[in-house]
């Protein structure tokens, strides 16, 4: 049984992505207690699924890393993976919240040695690679994960894999009994950080993500650049496993459009002349990006960014929104129809791979307490919301900067909310 | 008009005024969308994306007198993806009517013959003869072909005699609705509405 200890003067952090973690870090930093909720079996939430960050091109894990040791140091915080929220009561300085924990069948004794992989043979979709490649029914979600604990695929229990992976486990970490928990803990104030998930690509019928095997998605695309990861960090395509050097990037793929998504998502321009230079990486000269665009908004102090990537002669602006793709067969390319604006000149583009720059909308649709949101979903700041803030992209489509400054303006709103309980109760 | 070069254009002003849903036009972001989904695109003097630019621009007599809104067939791609929701379809419909009001229309394009052919077919009776602007249609490009047209759809027609979904009588008066004098003067008071709404703009 998980046992928590919690008051009106804990904060509740849902969402343990990088703003999660960031503003249940720096609220438990001040001395306050703080208990973090995530849905996965790890946290870090998406940029734990980035190949590198703009703008500095470093490695997301570093990044992670620093909050991950700060939460280990942390005895203010607990972390609770696995869990979900399913219902909100009370008021700001006095909630009560129910909390369902899923099963992850491995207990803290796990030293994911690896024993119980290495005896099971059924795969599942790696959610963790977006479904491009399969892991084992048990599993470490990727490779530094927090907590560092193997989890057990929940469609592998009952058969006989399950059993011999708990055959295998030497250390007595394997608990096929374990069940679906119903806590219920109180709460002073709640950050609600859960997030955004990527537009669902094959909505956009006219780009057919889910007809052509070479139209792929910005996130999947973080993916392939991952030593560890579905092709292991080699640029090549799913149809055929060929090299991927003509990559066509097609920007507000479900953004500002009012048949999909009305905002502008903001980070894509970013990630896709970001991504620009993986290609770059991998193939140097040989490298030939096309970027369709309708205009180009690299966020404020980005714009070096841009001019960084616009003198690279390898990639190539096309001022177009794409109106189709369809495929050319033979050779398994997709072909980017449109006008281009400048010129007004009419194109049928093959690429060898299309990377559409999906936008990002809400992860959570549905609240389990009545939220004040704006007409995209995002959280507003607002007094109706009582003590409960959002944080990171929960509000709005932010990059990593905007988002951890979000988190950190939201832990400062929770810890005047529980200090005022805390005074009240002498 | 000042030096300013992206200012000079009293045209939008007029379009917004004098066309059907021609105040939407301001809200094309040129993305180009309707341009690459148009199936008749490739032939086209200009597309949508192109003819918006050109009435923010001013460009009065290259717009009304090009074939370009005449071409559209009303297939809806354009309106399906357009991004900003602009009735593209109906603003260009709304653009070949108004080029024809003025008297600006090509003469010689095809679709514009044919609305003409209609439109005086059905306001002859207030129903539309189908064998007549059917021979009519046939014959807008001269005798021989007119000849040959017919010669090849010969068996539809005969097809249609029979099953009765078209009368040899037609050819001769023809069907109309009953009160006629009072469609005219419907008609003629429809119009006169329409000629009021119209705001004068120099050419
Ligand atoms: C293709 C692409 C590339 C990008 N590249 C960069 C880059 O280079 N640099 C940069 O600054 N930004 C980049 N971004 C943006 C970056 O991913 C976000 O800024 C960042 O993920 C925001 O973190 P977050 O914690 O707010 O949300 P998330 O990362 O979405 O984390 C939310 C967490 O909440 C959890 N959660 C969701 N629902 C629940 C629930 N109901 N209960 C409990 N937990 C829940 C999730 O599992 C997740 O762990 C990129 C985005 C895209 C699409």
């Amino acid at each position: 049984m998980t046992e928590v200890i919690a008051t009106n003067e804990t904060i509740l952090v849902v969402g343990g992505g990088i703003s999660g973690m960031t503003a249940a870090l720096e609220a438990a930093e001040t001395g306050k207690q703080v208990i973090l909720v995530e849905k996965r079996a790890y946290v870090g939430g998406r940029v734990s699924q980035l190949y590198k960050y703009f703008p500095k091109l470093c490695h997301p894990t570093c990044g992670l890393e620093i909050n991950q040791r700060r939460a280990k140091q942390n005895p203010n915080l607990r972390i609770i993976t696995m869990a979900e929220v399913s219902d909100v009561n009370g008021e700001a300085g006095d909630y009560s919240v129910k909390v369902k924990i899923s099963p992850r069948y491995v207990n803290d004794n796990c030293t994911a040695c690896g024993d119980c992989g290495r005896a099971v043979e059924s795969e599942f979709d790696d959610e963790y690679n977006y479904g491009l490649s399969k892991h084992k029914g048990a599993f470490l979600p990727h490779k530094n994960a927090y907590p560092y604990q193997y989890a057990i695929d929940p469609a592998m229990i009952g058969t006989d894999d399950a059993t011999k992976a708990k055959e295998a486990c030497k250390v007595d970490a394997i608990d096929l009994d374990m069940a679906e928990e119903n806590i219920e803990l109180k709460a002073g104030a709640i950050i609600w950080a859960t997030g955004w998930r990527p537009y669902d690509a094959a909505k956009i019928q006219p780009y057919g993500y889910d007809r052509y095997d070479n139209v792929i998605t910005s996130v999947e695309f973080e993916r392939l650049m991952d030593q560890a990861g579905p092709t292991g960090g080699k640029l090549i395509r799913p149809s055929d496993g060929k090299e991927a050097k003509n990559v066509a990037f097609i920007q507000c793929a479900g953004s500002r459009d009012r048949n999909h998504l009305t905002h502008c998502s903001r980070i894509c321009c970013m990630a896709s002349l970001k991504q620009s230079t993986y290609v770059d990486e991998q193939f140097g000269d040989d490298a030939d990006v096309s970027i369709y665009y309708i205009d180009i908004r690299a966020i404020d102090r980005f714009e070096d960014f841009y001019k960084k990537v616009q003198a690279n002669d390898n990639v190539k602006f096309i001022k177009s929104k794409v109106a189709s793709i369809t495929l050319d067969k033979a050779s398994q390319n997709p072909i980017l129809n449109g006008v281009d604006t400048e010129g007004y000149h009419r194109y049928a583009n093959q690429h060898d791979l299309v990377v559409l720059a999906v936008g990002m909308e809400p992860s959570v649709a549905e609240f389990p307490i009545t939220l004040t949101t704006n007409s995209n979903g995002f959280i507003e700041a607002d007094d109706s919301n009582g003590a409960i803030f959002g944080a990171g992209c929960s509000t709005d489509a932010l990059d990593v900067n905007r988002a951890v400054q979000s988190a950190t303006a939201s832990a400062l709103r929770a810890v005047q909310v529980v200090n005022k309980v805390a005074k009240a109760e002498g | 008009m000042s030096g300013n070069k992206y200012k000079s254009t009293s045209f939008l002003k007029e379009v917004e005024a004098n066309v059907e849903q021609g105040d939407w036009v301001k809200m094309c972001m040129q993305c180009g969308v309707c341009a690459g989904s148009c199936p008749l695109g490739n032939h086209w003097e200009h597309t949508p994306q192109k003819i918006f630019m050109m009435i923010r621009a001013g460009k009065r007599d290259e717009v009304l007198t090009s074939d370009a809104m005449w071409m559209c067939t009303s297939c809806y791609n354009c309106i399906v993806r357009c991004p900003r929701e602009l009735p593209i379809t109906h603003i260009m419909h709304g653009l070949a009517t108004y080029s024809k009001r003025l008297g600006l229309a090509p003469a010689n394009n095809p679709t514009q013959k044919f609305a003409e052919l209609f439109w005086k077919n059905l306001t002859k009776k207030g129903r539309v003869n189908e064998l007549k602007l059917g021979i009519a249609l046939y014959f807008m490009n001269g005798i021989g072909e007119g000849i040959k047209t017919s010669l090849k759809m010969k068996d539809i027609g005969l097809g249609m005699l029979k099953t009765k979904r078209m009368s040899v009588a037609e050819m001769f008066g023809g069907h109309g609705v009953k009160d006629k004098s009072g469609f005219d003067a419907m008609l003629k008071k429809a119009f006169e509405i329409e000629e009021a709404k119209l705001k004068k703009f120099d050419s």
